[in-house]
């Protein structure tokens, strides 16, 4: 029998599983045991495996990423969980100074078998400091790998085994895919931390989404078959390394790339995917790559401008349709009560 | 006698690494690794020559290290800075100041969670208690009652910044430690067998499952910050200064004391084995670009 679970509880799953097959995974964080559990991703994992192994800490991000690799170097499994990406830069130093280089630096001798989640906040006013996505910076550092899981299914088998992996795993989970669902096998299963995956296959135009951003590529892809185009949506789903290959044979089957980031255009990872299929499929490309994502300035916190800083469907729709050098006019989705803050009329906020 | 060599053979320049001489420091390393287990761990930060050899580290593979040789204690991948030898319980060090703190913590509170007797000793100085990490990591092993010894070397200088730019004069070190109520002691840190006491006494409390303990020791750096030298010609410390340190030489007060004589067959059996480490270093094959391995991320889990 097919069983749903939304995405926070996937990972809730992942993590319960983990915690009982292995007595060296250790989950920490501000308000993991708290009654809202990380957004349901930690509910009642304190009650199930004891507080010495699910735990609150002080608000002290930068130490307890030094306490979780020195709990990792001495043969512990640690998850590290940060309620929004823009609290992990407080702990910035030691994942890139020690966590990211602790093996290399000390010759393969230690490895860093631990996980980093933090969650990438949007709508509802989040504003400059609890919206950013910050993939483009984890991913500049050698050591890490970086991952965005989209699907409450990949959720699950990515956290598996990012901690099952001996490498440390940086995991941003968008906050607006907690509520939805997807089909997640009860047993325990583990997606490969360094494969894109083909969502929708299509003929004319490679669309390449980063977390949420899969979502409004999806939405994007049905409107241009309305119109008779052909898209392939593909979910990055790891961040680094890149499956530059599943892309690259992608652009290769369609010859035009479009980008959509959940994150900042300017040296953001969209720029490393262009990079790639220039440097690979050159020959294949019919019309210069072309990029998405968010703007080049913080996110506003007024709805009013908040509500133009995303791609949205139609917008993505558009684009690619004048890669194909067609003009349509594609119509925003009819969100009913919905504003464009919200991901569906429940979630009211605030965080 | 090992740092001495160092910096006298460091002009040579085949040891293209930064190094950050122990000279002047040696009690406090020696006496605080004296009452470590060889299953206890001992960190450090940039200037950790001294605890590494403290612990029992390879002095073979030291200098190796710092010659950038295959077969170093990192290969060549790290140098002074970064040294580790597992099989003495030197788990790490790390330079930048404050930034290995956290993980001697983490190392601590991974050995209470597993249930070992293992104690964790982190080596710092005056600079890093200027670190919000460290009072973060202070605050976290007070919390967790963790098995944690914080050693504070004051050697009075950051680089050449001295301690009245940077803290208060008016409360000592130990003071500020003592604010995250964590016991503390203080000594002469040039004074091994006295550190020693306050090392044993803090181990037994620690053993005893009653949370770590700060030990702040006052010693005094004899060389530049970084580099072989002498550097009291370039004018951010008095002569007087250095010379009442100097003066204050932890060697001689155990020779004053009698405990510790520096007999000639001694000397020459310590420079006997200096020589061979050298000698260890110079012959050992530099790693090859073209055949190593650089551990940057392992296979993808499948």
């Amino acid at each position: 029998m097919n069983r749903s679970l939304n995405y926070g509880e996937a990972i809730r799953e992942a993590l319960d599983q983990s915690l009982s097959d292995d007595p060296d995974v250790v989950v920490m964080g501000l308000g993991v045991p708290d009654p809202k559990g990380v957004f349901g991703s930690t509910l009642g994992l304190q009650e199930r495996h004891g507080p010495e192994r699910v735990m609150d800490i002080p608000l002290s991000e930068n130490a307890v990423t030094g306490v979780a690799l020195g709990c990792a170097a001495t043969g512990m499994r640690p998850v590290l969980v940060h309620q929004r990406v823009d609290f992990t830069l407080t702990a910035f130093e030691q994942v890139v100074n020690q966590v990211a280089k602790w093996r290399f630096m000390f010759n393969d001798q230690m490895s860093v078998p631990m996980v980093i989640r933090m969650v990438v906040g949007r709508g509802w006013g989040q504003g400059p400091q609890h919206s950013q996505s910050l993939q483009a910076l984890f991913a500049h550092i050698p050591g890490l790998r970086v991952i965005m899981p989209t699907t409450a299914h990949d959720a699950k088998g990515m956290m598996i085994a990012a901690i099952r992996s001996d490498d440390p795993v940086v995991c941003l989970e968008h906050r607006w895919l907690y509520s939805i669902e997807d089909e997640v096998p009860e047993s325990r299963y583990v997606v490969p931390l360094d494969e894109a995956r083909i969502v929708r296959s299509g003929t004319d135009i490679t669309l390449v989404g980063v977390s949420y951003m899969t979502l409004e590529c999806l939405a994007a892809a049905d409107m241009l078959a309305e119109a008779g185009l052909s898209a392939e949506v593909v979910d990055l789903r790891s961040i680094r390394p890149l499956d530059t290959s599943a892309i690259v044979s992608s652009v290769e089957r369609t010859s035009r790339l479009l980008i959509v980031d959940n994150g900042h255009v300017v040296g953001g990872v969209s720029a490393e995917i262009v990079a790639a299929v220039v440097e690979q499929a050159f020959s294949h490309l019919e019309v210069a790559p072309e990029r998405m994502g968010f703007p080049d300035y913080p996110t506003p916190t007024s709805p009013a401008l908040a509500d133009d800083y995303y791609p949205l469907p139609h917008q993505i729709a558009m684009r690619a349709s004048e890669m194909l050098g067609k003009r349509f006019s594609f119509q925003p989705i009819d969100r009913g009560e919905r504003r464009l803050d919200q991901p569906h009329p429940a979630y009211q906020g605030p965080f | 006698m090992v740092e001495e060599a160092i910096a006298n053979l460091y002009p040579e320049q085949e040891m293209r690494c930064p190094v950050h001489l122990s000279i002047g420091q040696e009690a406090a390393a020696v006496g605080v690794c004296d009452g470590l287990r060889s299953g206890d761990l001992a960190v450090s930060g940039h200037r950790s020559h001294a605890h590494y050899l403290a612990k029992g580290g390879s002095l073979k593979r030291l200098l190796a290290e710092l010659y950038g040789r295959s077969t170093g204690c990192t290969g060549g991948l790290g140098g002074s800075m970064h040294l580790t030898d597992l099989s003495a319980g030197f788990l790490a060090a790390t330079p930048i100041v404050g930034s290995s703190v956290p993980v001697a913590v983490g190392a601590a509170f991974s050995a209470k969670a597993r249930g070992s007797d293992r104690l964790v000793t982190i080596f710092v100085g005056d600079g890093a208690m200027e670190t919000g990490v460290v009072h973060e990591s202070l605050n976290f092993a007070v919390v967790h009652n963790l098995p944690v010894l914080f050693c504070c070397e004051n050697n009075l200088y950051s680089v050449y910044s001295p301690m009245e730019v940077r803290q208060p004069g008016h409360r000592t070190i130990a003071d500020l430690a003592a604010g995250h109520g964590i016991r503390t002691s203080a000594g002469d840190g040039n004074d091994a067998e006295e550190v020693a006491v306050l090392a044993d006494d803090a181990y037994r409390s620690i053993r005893a499952g009653e949370g770590p303990v700060f030990l702040e020791l006052s010693t005094y750096r004899w060389r530049e910050h970084c580099g072989p030298n002498y550097d009291n010609d370039i004018g951010y410390r008095s002569l007087d200064e250095f010379d009442l340190w100097r003066a204050n030489d932890p060697i001689e007060v155990l020779a004053a004391r009698g405990v510790w004589s520096q007999r000639a067959s001694d000397t020459e059996e310590i420079a006997s084995e200096i020589h061979l480490a050298v000698e260890f270093a110079r012959e050992s094959p530099f790693p090859d670009p073209e055949t190593v391995r650089y551990p940057v991320l392992h296979r993808s889990v499948s």
